[in-house]
């Protein structure tokens, strides 16, 4: 029961915003909220919840030099040294968190555990994983690129290239986009792996589906949208226009699809800054990737670093002295010796 | 273990499908061999520790703080204060699962909770339910779950079956480091008393005696006088060896199961047989007589005090540099911790070595070198003679041991000594060394007898992998640069793969180094029949 939940809600979560979005059907004054206030709101909480989370984890410091190093060290001239995985200087430092953020290094670095037979564990490169959520970030952040076109005025023109080569298998009109077919197999694996190994099955909470069927919602809205349920873009194109300029004004007979997909995107940005999708951002601040492995050849700073309690070496002598001397142990106050 | 011994061919038969009960669901069974004692009253009041009792961890009712959930969330707030990493690695999981394969113990075991993403789980249902809001407002749903003394028990349970290795954080999207969170975990059961005796005691050994074993000054010479006499006669070679020297060049600071614990003492003769050979100028110390230091694995502020200790006893011998022995953690504190504690130690010079001038840029704010690190500068320069037919007798392989693996990327040093003074080396598959290494199984201070059966499942990755080459080449040897291997492999390797002997860098070096003066060697370190292959008479003869 408790494990349906964990699916059940999510996915009534998105069902329910389907119906609310149905009440845009109502008439003008729904419009505004859906298509002005419920936007402008999403937007408000995206950015200044993102600069929130991102203000509160910077107000911690970094105690401590704390890189995972994952090649070798710069030591003897003679040894070649690691420059990205054991980054001991900025430019390697910027190369690592390049690879991380855009090719998901340590995914890729995945050894997967697969047992042969009951005397043996093999460990095998799986790159699924690193696939599917490569093709998923990099086909949203395309598809996000090509949706500045309907928020700019000329045109943003890269976002009319990336278009253009997005939609080059033009098999149906409209353009049909690669990306789209691509975020919809990307997305749809992630969630099926979710829900398919027993493994990962247990390590998936309501959250994480929530964020797939969120994003899936999306996608699919937006396909449709664009294929069967048409939609008048140029009154879309007014309306973004418009909200851009803080001048907001909602065309009539936009479509109720429209509506749908707003609202279910609303809805993914506004949860963004509050969720695990956070950690876009946060993947920067990673103390274990961010960090020049140099620790032993400039001193971190603890800020809060504060003395404590030490055994110091006159309480130790004192102690051990005359075993010390003895055993004929240099000591620092031998006058236990001159009192013999 | 329970009473019965468990034969290697059932504990290698690991179930890793989860159970179907609800990880919310704290309860754990404190089963025998599978958690580690308590501290005894005096060791927690030797260290001044919060809510010292007496307390065993089968007991129905731990005596907790009648205030510890307080106590739990005041510190737990501290900390999101003091650690970002911490704050940031509660917040920015998303469970993709890339770790869930990767910790030695759930590999061993198959028990969930000992997948890195679960055993961060405990504390983050925590935080979700008192610091964030939607903890607040959907409870359970949003993976919150509310703290009792049930969840207490189940994180000295799965806080202490993790060995704080941070395999898996060389495989997290976001590097998030698993070691973080059991640190912060344990920080957090001290604060109400729930301490092992196996972390606390030797760290009050540590800070009274200077070293873990509790050894006093003249036992200590009383040992190190032994090893001279071993030497003796395995070379004929009378060596000095300097304690408390004041103006010696270098402190050398070395784990403390060296001094006495086979078969870290063969690795001991081997540095002794080193220094002798190359002349130093050095000093051991006997209040500062641990390198290694189990306050990393309690708390970050007995952490600092032990370690305190080496650089105050630099200052008081007024040395120029520290070099440090083999070992795991000993060197995560040094090469991540130790400057940033303790220094700047502005009394000190820059590290070079007096034999052939290499200056180790690599330290040069700490101050402190890898025994490695020397030795191979030394090797590469010449500076060595060496017979490595003395080690015909051994096949080697090479542990990586965690930490100067995945906190140093100390990598190639020792495979350059090994292949120096040994002619028969043979890698384990390359998914399990270098930065995918296998902890053994009994590192952050989870190597008591009474864990043995946690300590047999951690260690059976890397065990299997020493068996893959023990099967395949015949590999009889694990080399090692750890303390804690030194003295957790025995028994492993013994359990999993029979008939693999556990040895330092510095024994295969103390075995194959050709000192000036020295008697025809009839036997190696460990006082076996010294035995070469020579291929020319394909006989065996003693050199």
């Amino acid at each position: 029961m408790k494990r349906a939940m964990t699916t059940l809600c999510p996915l009534a979560v998105v069902i329910g915003l389907f119906l609310l979005s149905l009440l845009t059907l109502v008439g003008r004054g729904a419009d505004l909220i859906f298509a002005v206030i419920i936007p402008y709101l999403a937007l408000a909480l995206f950015f200044a919840g993102i600069i929130y989370r991102i203000v509160r984890w910077s107000q911690s410091p970094v105690p401590f030099n704390i890189p995972t190093v994952t090649g070798q060290e710069r030591s003897l001239p003679w040894i070649k040294d690691d420059k990205i995985e054991s980054p001991a200087d900025n430019m390697a430092v910027a190369w690592r968190m390049l690879l991380e953020i855009l090719l998901f290094r340590s995914l890729f670095r995945n050894k997967q555990l697969q047992q042969v037979d009951e005397n043996r564990l093999v460990y095998g490169g799986s790159r699924w994983l690193w696939l599917g959520g490569l093709a998923f970030h990099w086909s949203l952040l395309i598809i996000l690129v090509r949706h500045l076109r309907f928020f700019t005025e000329p045109v943003f023109q890269p976002s009319l290239w990336i278009s253009s080569i997005d939609g080059i298998l033009q098999l149906a009109l409209p353009a049909l986009f690669i990306t789209d077919f691509i975020i919809l197999i990307a997305v749809s694996y992630l969630l099926v792996r979710r829900l398919a190994s027993a493994r990962i099955r247990y390590i998936t909470f309501a959250a994480d589906y929530l964020a797939l069927f969120l994003i899936l919602a999306v996608a699919i809205s937006g396909i449709l949208m664009r294929s069967i349920f048409k939609i008048d873009l140029v009154a879309v194109k007014e309306l973004a226009i418009s909200m851009i300029a803080f001048r907001p004004a909602v065309p009539a007979g936009i479509g109720l699809p429209f509506y749908v997909h707003l609202l279910l995107v609303c809805t993914l940005i506004a949860y963004f800054p509050f969720s695990k999708m956070m950690h876009a951002a946060g993947i920067f601040l990673s103390p274990t990737r961010n960090l020049k492995n140099d620790s032993r050849m400039i001193r971190h700073i603890n800020p809060w670093n504060k003395p404590v309690r030490v055994h110091t070496y006159a309480e130790y002598e004192d102690e051990f002295r005359q075993p010390m001397i003895k055993s004929g142990i240099p000591v620092e106050r031998n006058n236990a010796a001159q009192e013999q | 273990m329970a009473d019965k011994r468990i034969e290697p061919e059932e504990m290698a038969r690991v179930d890793y499908h989860p159970p179907l009960r609800d990880w919310m669901d704290p309860s754990v069974e404190f089963t025998r061999g599978s958690y580690c004692y308590a501290a005894p009253l005096k060791n927690q009041e030797a260290l001044n520790l919060p809510n010292p009792r007496q307390w065993n961890p089968q007991d129905l009712d731990w005596k907790l703080p009648s205030n510890f959930k307080r106590i739990i969330l005041n510190g737990m707030k501290e900390r999101l204060n003091k650690y970002r990493s911490w704050k940031l690695y509660l917040d920015i999981c998303v469970r993709c699962g890339a770790c869930s394969d990767k910790c030695h113990y759930f590999i061993g075991s198959g028990d969930p909770k000992n997948m890195p993403v679960m055993r961060a789980e405990l504390l983050r249902s925590v935080y979700r339910r008192y610091f964030t809001v939607g903890g607040r407002l959907w409870g359970k749903l949003a993976g919150a779950r509310d703290l009792d003394e049930r969840v207490i028990k189940e994180w000295y349970y799965y806080f202490y079956q993790c060995s704080e290795c941070r395999r898996c954080s060389v495989y997290c999207p976001y590097g998030i480091d698993t070691c973080e969170i059991t640190m912060m975990g344990r920080e957090l059961l001290n604060l109400v008393g729930c301490t092992t005796e196996w972390v606390v005691g030797p760290a009050s050994n540590s800070f009274r005696t200077g070293n873990h074993v509790g050894i006093p000054p003249h036992a200590m010479k009383q040992s190190l006088e032994s090893a001279q006499d071993d030497i003796k006669s395995i070379t004929g070679i009378d060596i000095e060896i300097p304690i408390n020297k004041k103006g010696a060049e270098i402190l050398f600071i070395t784990p403390s199961a060296d001094f006495f614990a086979s078969p870290a003492w063969f690795t001991l003769m081997g540095y002794l047989m080193l220094f002798h050979e190359i002349g130093l100028d050095y000093t051991f110390s006997t209040y500062a007589s641990e390198g290694g230091n189990f306050g990393l694995f309690h708390s970050a502020e007995l952490a600092k005090s032990l370690n305190a200790k080496i650089y105050a006893e630099a200052e008081r011998l007024k040395v120029k540099w520290v070099l440090g022995g083999e070992c795991g953690h000993m060197w995560r504190v040094i090469h991540q911790y130790m400057d940033t504690f303790n220094g700047p130690p502005s009394f000190l010079e820059e590290p070079a070595s007096p034999v052939t001038g290499t200056k180790f840029e690599n330290a040069r704010s700490t101050k402190m070198v890898h025994i490695c690190e020397f030795t191979a500068d030394l090797i590469h320069s010449g500076k060595l003679k060496l017979e490595p037919r003395r080690n015909d007798k051994w096949k080697v392989t090479y542990h990586d041991s965690c930490n100067p693996a995945r906190a140093m990327g100390l990598f190639q040093e020792p495979r350059y000594i090994i292949n120096n003074t040994c002619n028969q080396f043979y890698e384990m598959p390359e998914n399990t060394i270098r930065e995918h290494t296998f902890c053994c199984g009994s590192g952050a201070g989870l190597g008591p007898d009474e864990n043995i059966e946690v300590r047999l499942r951690g260690g059976y990755p890397r065990a299997n992998a020493v068996k893959y080459v023990q099967d395949k080449h015949g590999v009889n040897l694990l080399a090692c640069i750890c303390a804690i291997d030194k003295a957790s492999f025995p028994p492993l390797l013994e359990y999993w793969a029979p008939g693999v002997e556990t040895a330092g860098v510095h024994e295969l070096l103390g075995n194959a180094l050709v000192m000036k003066g020295e008697k025809q060697r009839a036997i190696d370190l460990r006082g076996d029949p010294l035995m070469v292959n020579t291929s020319k008479e394909g006989g065996q003869r003693g050199v």
